[in-house]
């Protein structure tokens, strides 16, 4: 891993205007950013406040408007479909509901043995694989042979949010996205799947950008919190200086609406 | 002492499924609430908390079934009564219900005073539309909700309105108990914290008496609830003020649900989360002793052998455990 600290993901004046005319949606607006190697970064906003464009944009599912973004401090090439492959091995997501993430019609063992093949495994022996799957399964504590054969809508909601921790350990990208990663599962499954993606991180040293609502948990993981408000970025800084002294008035009414347990909640400022 | 506005006794309800088998989601449980009072339930998904609202209104559709069990509403027993006496008498009136994902349950093609028609004309079948817009403005204006909304179609408002408007809508018979399922899960900080002060807003202008309010959500619950109940596998494991119940729990699960509260405030950067290894029974089958026992790492050979009943410490606060308060106590110290 570098010591010296370099941002492997940024924007300059970023944008992404949905519709012309007077039926024009600026969902992000010029937003500028530097995601520094092997940090935990947040992005918090209410919902339509533009994250998961910015989301979708920085995985290359849908195109800028405007500006630039740079991966490796090199302007971002995805023109071809080899060069986009090229790319997602560097770049991987979590998605928000863990139920539609995967294709229904393909086993468990398929899911895994894809991500396999995307990093040069396919002349792999099969001992082989199985054995890199099984050690994939059991980082996030699930057991492959219970898994093998099954589909994924066998499994809870938690296991396969699980199932997709796995995915990215095999994997090894540079960078993980991961889009409100517990938004659908419960307070105690949450508590799992956040360690299961801090152990990852401390193992393979990617950068995890995190995209949520829950001001409590961007404070909880990160070391850096971009807060978004209708498509632009109006305050950044490691989490302390956020969320304990925030400047703007948004990021203020923000961390006052999330309900506290040690400082009184003041319900009348709505 | 206050009046008690719900009173439940040892209620048992099932689910029979397709294949005849039974799933005993709310096993013997017991709860009270007194006039003004509120009372949270909190607990992992599939734990029972929402079978629970659903049992506690006496109206039972397959596949839920009723059992055993009492639920007294302000000194009536209304468990044993007829489906559709309950429906036409009890329900609306005496005990109202918001459950979850409520707002998506709006008729599109209505505008928001026909479903205020409906509830009160089923009621009261002579009251004019006259009179029921009057009221129905009233009790929006009271709330906080622009009388404009009466007239809109669901689709006008934002998910936050539609959740409000579902809630008013719901009391506007003005009952007695509420039962929140969830009420807030599906909306952003903002919202929420909207719907939070309309629910304290009922209970402070009496147009409600008293309220049961499940999420799994913990900082919320402290915040909004007098009381606590913890719900594992069906059944009550730990019963305590708000306030108790959060800082100072005495069962081991709810040691480990207060362990994983994720709040942005000073200091608990650094606190390390603690997760409940396992997944909870199959409650086709449930385990004879204790039902956390197999994820419960102070267990003993002992809590799987025997059925372990409530204790109760005093304070009306009461824990489902094997071990002692002392015991318990200790053993936390020491881990």
């Amino acid at each position: 891993m570098l010591n010296e600290r370099f941002p492997i993901l940024s924007g300059k004046g970023v944008t992404k205007i949905f519709g012309l005319g007077r039926q024009k949606t600026v969902a992000v607006d010029h937003v500028d950013f530097n995601f520094y190697a092997g940090e935990i970064i947040s992005i918090v906003g209410e919902s339509g406040s533009g994250k998961t464009t910015l989301a979708k944009m920085l995985l290359g599912l849908i195109s800028h408007t405007e500006g630039d973004i740079f991966y490796h401090e090199k302007k971002r090439d995805i023109s071809s479909q080899k060069k986009k492959q090229e790319y997602w091995k560097g770049i991987q997501a979590i998605f928000q509901d863990p139920f539609s993430s995967y294709n229904i019609f393909n086993k468990i063992d398929s899911v895994l043995l894809d991500c396999i093949y995307m990093r040069g495994g396919r002349g792999l022996p099969h001992a082989k694989k199985v054995e890199l799957m099984t050690e994939a399964c059991s980082f996030v504590n699930l057991k492959f042979e219970e898994l093998t054969n099954k589909y994924p809508f066998e499994l809870s909601g938690g296991q396969m949010q699980r199932l997709m921790i796995a995915r990215i350990f095999l994997l090894k990208p540079k960078i993980l996205l991961a889009d409100e990663p517990t938004s659908m599962i419960d307070a105690s499954s949450r508590a799992t799947i956040l360690d299961y993606l801090l152990k990852l991180r401390s193992e393979t040293g990617m950068t995890t950008i995190f995209i949520t609502h829950d001001i409590g948990l961007a404070y909880y993981v990160s070391d850096t919190v971009y807060i978004m408000e209708r498509g632009k970025f109006v305050e950044h800084g490691s989490a302390d200086e956020v969320i304990l002294t925030p400047r703007n008035e948004y990021t203020k009414r923000l961390i006052s609406d999330v309900p506290k347990i040690y400082e009184e909640w003041d319900l009348s400022t709505v | 002492m206050a009046k008690v506005m719900l009173e439940v006794r040892e209620l048992t309800t099932k689910y029979i499924t397709r294949f005849r088998e039974d799933v005993y989601a709310v096993d013997h449980v017991s709860l009270k609430v007194e006039e003004g009072k509120s009372l949270g339930i909190a607990g992992e998904s599939g734990c029972g908390k929402s079978t629970l609202a659903l049992s506690l209104m006496g109206y039972y559709f397959p596949p839920l079934h009723y059992t055993s069990g009492e639920i007294i509403i302000d000194g009536h027993t209304i468990s044993g009564m007829n489906a559709d006496d309950v429906r036409r008498s009890i329900l609306g009136k005496e005990i109202a219900y918001i459950p979850q994902a409520a707002m998506n349950a709006l008729n599109p093609t209505q505008k928001i005073i026909h479903f205020i028609e409906d509830v009160i004309q089923a009621h009261n079948p002579k009251t004019t539309k006259k009179e029921i817009y009057e009221l129905a403005r009233e009790r929006f204006e009271l709330l906080g909700l622009p009388a404009s909304v009466l007239q809109r179609y669901p689709v006008e408002l934002s998910g936050g309105m539609k959740q409000r408007t579902v809630i008013a809508v719901s009391v506007i018979l003005g009952p007695k108990v509420l039962i929140a399922d969830e009420p807030s899960s599906a909306l952003d900080v903002t919202s929420q914290k909207m719907v939070i002060k309309m629910l304290r807003d009922l209970m402070e202008k009496g147009i409600i008496k008293s309220m049961i309010f499940i999420t799994h959500e913990l900082p919320l619950l402290y915040n909004v609830t007098d009381d606590i109940m913890v719900m594992y596998a069906g059944q009550i494991v730990e019963k305590a003020g708000a306030h108790k119940a959060v800082f100072d729990p005495l069962h081991p699960y709810s040691k480990g649900l207060m362990g994983s509260i994720i709040v942005p405030e000073q200091g608990l950067r650094n606190v390390k989360l603690t997760a409940i290894p396992g997944v909870p029974p199959n409650l086709k089958k449930p385990p004879s002793g204790c039902r956390f026992a197999e994820r419960c790492q102070y267990a003993k050979p002992e809590c799987k052998a025997i059925s372990i009943g409530m204790r109760d410490v005093g304070e009306g606060r009461t824990y489902r455990c094997i071990f002692t308060e002392q015991e318990l106590r200790e053993v936390y110290k020491n881990a």
